[in-house]
């Protein structure tokens, strides 16, 4: 994927030059290595700031909400999804966006990479499904297939189901993946056996609510959390106050997450708050065949009424 | 909602939902004697309560 970066840079430049967007949405070099940061051009000049590697998992769709100016965006399956949502959802107009799809590989995720090597690492390329990591005690080589973000290698929508350009031609899509085995597997448990993987599964959190802070579906002014009258829950390290902000948050993302991986790529403790995000995407699925961010012209499975919706839960 | 509760291990029979209109009383009185007796052949929810403040 590192190829796409001279191709990036040249759209960036050409966008900018014949003043189509105003500012350019992508990714630079971070300063530590596997933490590409997002990177705003407004000048053709510094579009060579920008580049494309398997540590651009950040949602991009982040940066767009209630924006004024024209830009572009570059944007992954995942990312284009959720840019549908924030046009669905009024956080931003479509004719402000040039869209540039960027077919995707999946993303890396840093922690199985540190977990892999036990060792300063120093720098991370990649070529050919191959991921080289540099660290202080030497070169390791690992299939990047191993070392994949979850939500990557279960990923049914790798390429951008909305897009201005396309930097390349579309990947294959992953159809062999069960994206909710692991939902699935909570579901067989008892209540008790799942009250106790959920406390098991929380108990590091120490609400710093980053989740919420990656998360591009998150854009509400004051998050509930914050809120003080009234106010909706505990501030505490509570295991009840913990459980009911990931309820709460995995709620306000039902029929509208893409699970794009945000929230548990920022949580600094790794906790995979996207068991309860699936949940949702799952029984929006099943029950009213709805897959957030497909496309501009249907409402939200949770935004409409139809007279055939599920409702057995209603006494 | 229902679901996700359940999903995270809250007993199915402390989660009802009803639409009950006023002039649906037997309606009303039959539904609440249901869910009281599901309600306490579960038992009191000890989970919710906070035992005491923690300090972090």
């Amino acid at each position: 994927m590192t190829g796409y970066t001279q191709k990036i840079r040249e759209t960036a430049k050409r966008l900018l030059e014949s003043c189509q967007v105003e500012m350019v949405i992508g990714f630079r070099q971070g300063t530590v290595p596997m933490m590409s940061e997002p990177c705003f051009v407004r000048k053709p000049a510094d579009a060579d700031q920008l580049i494309w590697d398997s540590h651009c998992g950040i949602n991009l769709a982040n940066y767009l909400t209630d924006r004024k100016e024209k830009i572009a965006v570059f944007a992954k399956g995942c990312d284009s999804r959720n840019i549908v949502n924030h046009i669905v959802e009024n956080k931003i107009k479509r004719e402000q966006l040039t869209i540039i799809g960027v077919p995707c590989l999946g993303m890396i995720d840093k922690r199985k990479v540190a977990a892999a090597v036990h060792s300063e690492i120093l720098s991370v390329t990649e070529s050919d499904g191959k991921v080289v990591v540099k660290c202080a005690a030497g070169e390791t080589t690992l299939n990047k297939a191993e070392v994949l973000q979850s939500n990557c290698s279960v990923c049914r929508h790798r390429n951008p189901v909305i897009h201005d350009e396309l930097l390349a031609d579309p990947v294959p899509e992953q159809s062999d993946v069960d994206p909710y085995a692991d939902v699935r597997a909570i579901e067989a448990m008892s209540s008790e056996e799942k009250w106790k993987y959920f406390d098991d599964l929380l108990a590091p959190c120490i609400r710093c609510y980053a989740c919420r802070n990656a998360c591009p579906l998150c854009y509400c002014p004051t998050c509930f959390v914050d809120e003080s009258k009234p106010q909706w829950l505990g501030k505490s390290q509570d295991a009840m106050d913990i459980r009911t902000f990931h309820f709460l948050r995995a709620y306000h993302c039902a029929g509208r997450c893409t699970d794009c991986g945000a929230c548990e790529r920022a949580c600094p403790v790794g906790i995979n708050m996207r068991t309860l995000t699936k949940k949702l995407n799952k029984d929006c699925l099943e029950l009213y065949d709805w897959e957030a961010g497909m496309s501009l012209d249907t409402r939200p499975a949770l935004d409409i009424y139809k007279s055939n919706d599920p409702e057995e839960f209603i006494k | 909602m229902k679901k996700l509760l359940e999903h995270m291990g809250v007993e199915a029979d402390r989660i009802h939902f009803s639409w009950i209109s006023s002039a649906e009383s037997t309606k009303f009185v039959s539904v609440v004697s249901e869910i009281s007796a599901k309600v306490k052949a579960i038992g009191p929810n000890q989970r919710f309560v906070k035992q005491e403040a923690k300090v972090a």
